[in-house]
């Protein structure tokens, strides 16, 4: 069995969802390859080179394939697609635009957003927002799947890099031009890798508290923050902060969540996090049901006193 | 202006659905059933077209059982003219439905077609996708806005990290995420009057196409449950345990 990864890039870096989907996709057993596919991306071809498990790295480097639209990423895909018996990619919002696009042009049934791998072509995929698991049994010859970066470790780093080989690019399908894209700056880690998430819900009632009160104590630990889709909803933070069902999913080794009820698509996007802490002033909301840790109490007092409090240590 | 929007009948997202004891399925008897809401917010964006005056004519497909006509009329209701109905009691992969989609635009020929980014049934995400890929056509997907011009349309998408905008030569795909728009509720009068409005019905075999699943279903089982912890009595006592129990400080 040969498996191709589409890598999860920023040209320059590769990103960690890539390492994870490589890891994902030993366990299907068999020889991997990644695609790295962008513009001035070699050196995310070096990186992915170096993972353990990488047999050979394909370098597809040119300006058609800058902002990866999806057109002309499945039109590579799909035209290397002979040689390999399953493609995967990270389920991304990158992996999830351009996958099912290969798959249909392959007549492949995708399996979207993988979370065990029991087989070569046996794997589990959350539904209905992860209150059930399904078991599915591809019975294509060729397995397309998107996996779920947070489900799986990160591929460690090889002892000796693997050879890159350059790709022919096909032409542009031509149906779709970038424009421009607006992305979020922050000195904060990255939300779906961090160690740390701090979160906050519509309780904060306003854009300004995020930065008042959330702020001071994820930067103090060094934390991504997040939010509800009731705060993106409201407009207190930007819609890539999101987690949950329809945004990010995510296992951080702590998560606290602030103000934040806990709805069942909410959880969906953290319950898998080690330790989870909910501070809230309803002692009966949903997300006490989930939490390690519980703190009924005003998140306006309680925040600025767990920051006072870590700040303390911190300095200690 | 032609727009198509695809439209899915599924549990009310409020509702917490259970696996079958048995693990073949889960349990949707007596479950109240509702129009996918990122659907909703499709139907929603080509009525507002319409109103702005871009759009002409929105016609609203749904694949699956006789109730999904339910479905279909609350689309009919929120504004759009017409409905197709492709009936089918068997669940129909996401692979299938985009194909029978594929035969439905080839005979509509719409200019636009907008569907939700996924199905919070299956949460598969890929009908949009697979169907722009069936076509030839260009795909705007995870859309939180929408301009729409004489040959071409400007889709700002949702993506890690914040968003993108790309340009889709017509015809074109969409696929709608959560910000695109907040949908209305259908008025009393918009009700009366979709229940006049016409809706066609076809099979999947009228259009050829073989429905049959491509993915066993092996299994399905509810996950282990997350065990409420302890509550804490205050700060200090939640910055001790984390250190001290929980070790992640």
């Amino acid at each position: 069995m040969t498996i191709l990864v589409l890598a999860e890039h920023h040209d320059t870096q590769l990103d960690e969802a890539t390492a994870k989907a490589v890891s994902a996709a030993g366990r299907m057993g068999g020889e991997i390859h990644v695609l790295v596919a962008g513009s001035g991306c070699r050196a995310a071809a070096e990186a992915a080179a170096g993972l353990a498990g990488v047999a050979l790295v394909l370098l597809a480097d040119a300006p058609s394939l800058s902002n990866r639209l999806a057109e002309p990423v499945a039109a590579l895909v799909v035209g290397l697609a002979s040689g390999y018996d399953a493609i995967l990619a990270p389920s991304t919002t990158s992996g999830r635009n351009i996958l099912p696009r290969v798959a249909a042009l392959l007549d492949v049934m995708q399996i979207s957003d993988v979370i065990a791998v029991d087989g070569p072509d046996l794997f589990q995929r959350p539904i209905y927002a992860g209150n059930v698991i399904q078991t599915v049994r591809s019975t294509d010859a060729k397995k397309v799947l998107t996996v779920r970066a947070s489900s799986f470790p990160a591929a460690s780093i090889a002892a000796a890099a693997a050879p890159i080989e350059t790709v022919a690019i096909p032409e542009d399908p031509g149906r779709s031009t970038f424009v421009r894209s607006e992305l979020s700056r922050s000195e904060r880690p990255e939300l779906a890798g961090a160690r740390i998430v701090v979160s906050g819900g519509r309780a904060l009632a306003s854009a300004e508290n995020f930065e008042t009160v959330l702020a001071p104590l994820a930067d103090t630990l060094g934390a991504a923050i997040g939010a509800s889709r009731a705060a993106v909803d409201a407009g207190y933070v930007s819609n890539d902060l999101q987690v949950g069902q329809t945004g990010k999913i995510i296992a951080p080794d702590l998560y606290i969540a602030c103000g934040i009820s806990g709805a069942i698509q909410h959880l969906a996007g953290m319950k898998d996090s080690r330790v989870i802490v909910a501070i809230n002033k309803d002692p009966d909301a949903p997300i006490f049901q989930v939490a390690d840790y519980g703190l009924v109490a005003d998140l306006f007092e309680a925040v600025p006193e767990l920051h006072t409090a870590v700040a303390a240590e911190a300095r200690a | 202006m032609k727009i198509l929007v695809a439209v899915k009948r599924v549990a009310d997202p409020n509702v917490k659905v259970r696996a079958l004891a048995d693990g073949s399925g889960v349990d949707l008897a007596n479950v109240k059933m509702t129009m996918n809401p990122f659907d909703e917010i499709a139907v929603e964006e080509a009525v507002r077209l319409k109103e702005a005056g871009r759009a002409n004519e929105i016609v609203v497909v749904s694949i699956g059982p006789e109730k999904s006509a339910e479905t279909l009329r609350t689309a009919l209701a929120m504004g759009a003219d017409r409905g197709l109905l492709v009936r089918t009691e068997a669940t129909v992969e996401p692979l299938a439905v985009a194909k029978i989609l594929k035969a439905v635009a080839e005979a509509e020929k719409p200019d636009v077609i907008i569907t939700g980014k996924q199905a919070i049934d299956d949460d598969a995400n890929q009908t949009g996708q697979m169907l722009s890929a069936l076509l030839g056509w260009g795909q705007g997907t995870f859309a939180s806005k929408l301009v729409v011009g004489d040959k071409a349309i400007e889709v700002t998408r949702e993506i890690d990290g914040g968003l993108q905008t790309v340009s889709l030569a017509l015809p074109a795909l969409v696929t709608a995420d959560l910000r695109l728009n907040e949908p209305r509720y259908a008025s009393l009068p918009n009700i009366m009057k979709a229940k006049k409005k016409p809706i066609d019905e076809r099979t999947p075999a009228d259009y050829g196409v073989a429905v049959e699943p491509r993915l066993t279903v092996v299994r399905v089982h509810e996950p282990a449950t997350r065990k409420a912890g302890i509550k804490v009595g205050s700060v200090g006592e939640l910055v001790e345990r984390l250190r001290m129990e929980a070790g992640v400080l």
